[in-house]
């Protein structure tokens, strides 16, 4: 692997990093056209494999960054690949969260948190509603369901919710 | 249910990075609903109404939302070394397991028992996520912007995103400025100065 190269994935990573609105997930078309298309670093298939892996282990989302890093350059590429997408964007979270917190009392710092919290809100419920499967699918979406439900009602451990989705999936029921 | 027991901080920035280790090992699909349940109900280092304040600045600023919130948690109560010390505990265990099923993954993905596991376990997850959305609903019910108006900003930005798949950016650059010029005004109207 040349250093040119994993200056060009670092390079690219770090531009991407501040345009993450929402996410890493929310650039991954950009990072798509650029490693699969116009590079050609990865097929389309360990493209897919890096946000499947990601989203179907712990851990945030993010994770598929590294993945794709650790295809192009092994543990190197991984290593370079997470630097680049998280170093901009922690430093603008670190710097905005002190700025807001030193001034908790300025009412454009309440009337922003004040306005944002239904957003934030809706755009938690959005994902859970985008991440649950099609209708037709209505044993899925009913394990959907009672997960929310027992989340909501219950303080059961998170973890026996994820098994017996497991359990039911394997049983071949979903 | 035990939102009025007194709020804890971590004693350390070891102890931060643990909490934010363990609760990232337990997030499948998504990390959000672990954090509130361990941050705001079982170690009470943030109320729901701070959790949601955090978020909605984690939200709005590019980064994976769950890495910015650990950041800022971390930041609250240790500065720049519990800051790294959070976000570091919320990706080194995760990123190990990733890297190790990556390896795992091409031989494993096809096998029907897999697939079925991970499709069973993604059905689950989206259930947490809707589920911690109606848990963090309750802090609304004091918002300054009034019941009416916050639902009715809550289902806009729901249907623009869930609905009619408009991209975020977008989303939040109308309706972000609209609900905080909104919430300025009631404050305004409130607390005249």
């Amino acid at each position: 692997m040349t250093p040119d190269l994993l200056l060009a994935l670092g390079g690219h990573f770090l531009m991407l990093s501040l345009l993450a609105v929402g996410g890493a997930i929310a650039v991954a078309p950009d990072m798509h056209r650029w490693m699969v298309i116009d590079a050609a670093l990865l097929s389309d298939a360990q493209f897919a494999a890096a946000i499947a892996i990601a989203q179907a282990a712990p851990g945030p989302n993010l994770l598929f960054v590294p993945l794709l890093g650790y295809q192009v350059a092994g543990l190197t590429g991984a290593a370079v690949a997470l630097a680049g997408i998280m170093i901009p964007s922690t430093t603008l979270a670190l710097i905005a969260a002190r700025w807001g917190a030193a001034r908790a009392d300025w009412p454009a710092v309440r009337a922003f948190k004040a306005g944002m919290a239904p957003l934030t809100l809706a755009l938690i419920a959005a994902t859970g509603w985008l991440l649950a499967a099609p209708a037709g699918q209505w044993v899925s979406l009913a394990l959907t369901l009672a997960a929310a439900l027992l989340v909501w009602r219950t303080r059961l451990h998170l973890l026996w919710l994820i098994g017996g989705g497991a359990v039911f999936g394997a049983a071949g029921w979903v | 249910m035990h939102d009025d027991a007194p709020l804890a901080r971590p004693a350390s920035c070891t102890a931060l990075f643990l909490s934010f280790s363990a609760l990232a090992l337990q997030g499948f699909g998504g990390v959000l609903a672990v954090a509130q349940r361990v941050l705001c109900e079982q170690r009470r280092w943030l109320t729901k109404a701070e959790f949601l304040e955090l978020l909605a600045l984690a939200q709005v600023l590019p980064g994976p939302n769950v890495c910015n919130l650990s950041l800022m948690v971390g930041d609250r109560f240790f500065g720049t070394r519990g800051a790294f010390a959070a976000l570091a505990g919320m990706i080194a265990a995760p990123l190990a397991i990733a890297l190790a099923a990556m390896a795992l993954y091409a031989r494993f993905a096809e096998h029907p028992v897999v697939a079925g596991a991970l499709r069973g376990m993604g059905a689950v997850a989206a259930g947490l996520v809707l589920g911690t959305a109606i848990k963090l609903a309750t802090p609304l019910r004091t918002s300054p912007l009034g019941r009416p108006r916050a639902l009715a900003l809550g289902l806009a930005c729901f249907a623009a995103v869930a609905w009619a798949r408009l991209p975020l950016a977008l989303v939040l650059l109308t309706l972000g400025p609209l609900a905080c010029a909104l919430a300025w005004h009631r404050l305004r109207a409130e607390d005249p100065r």
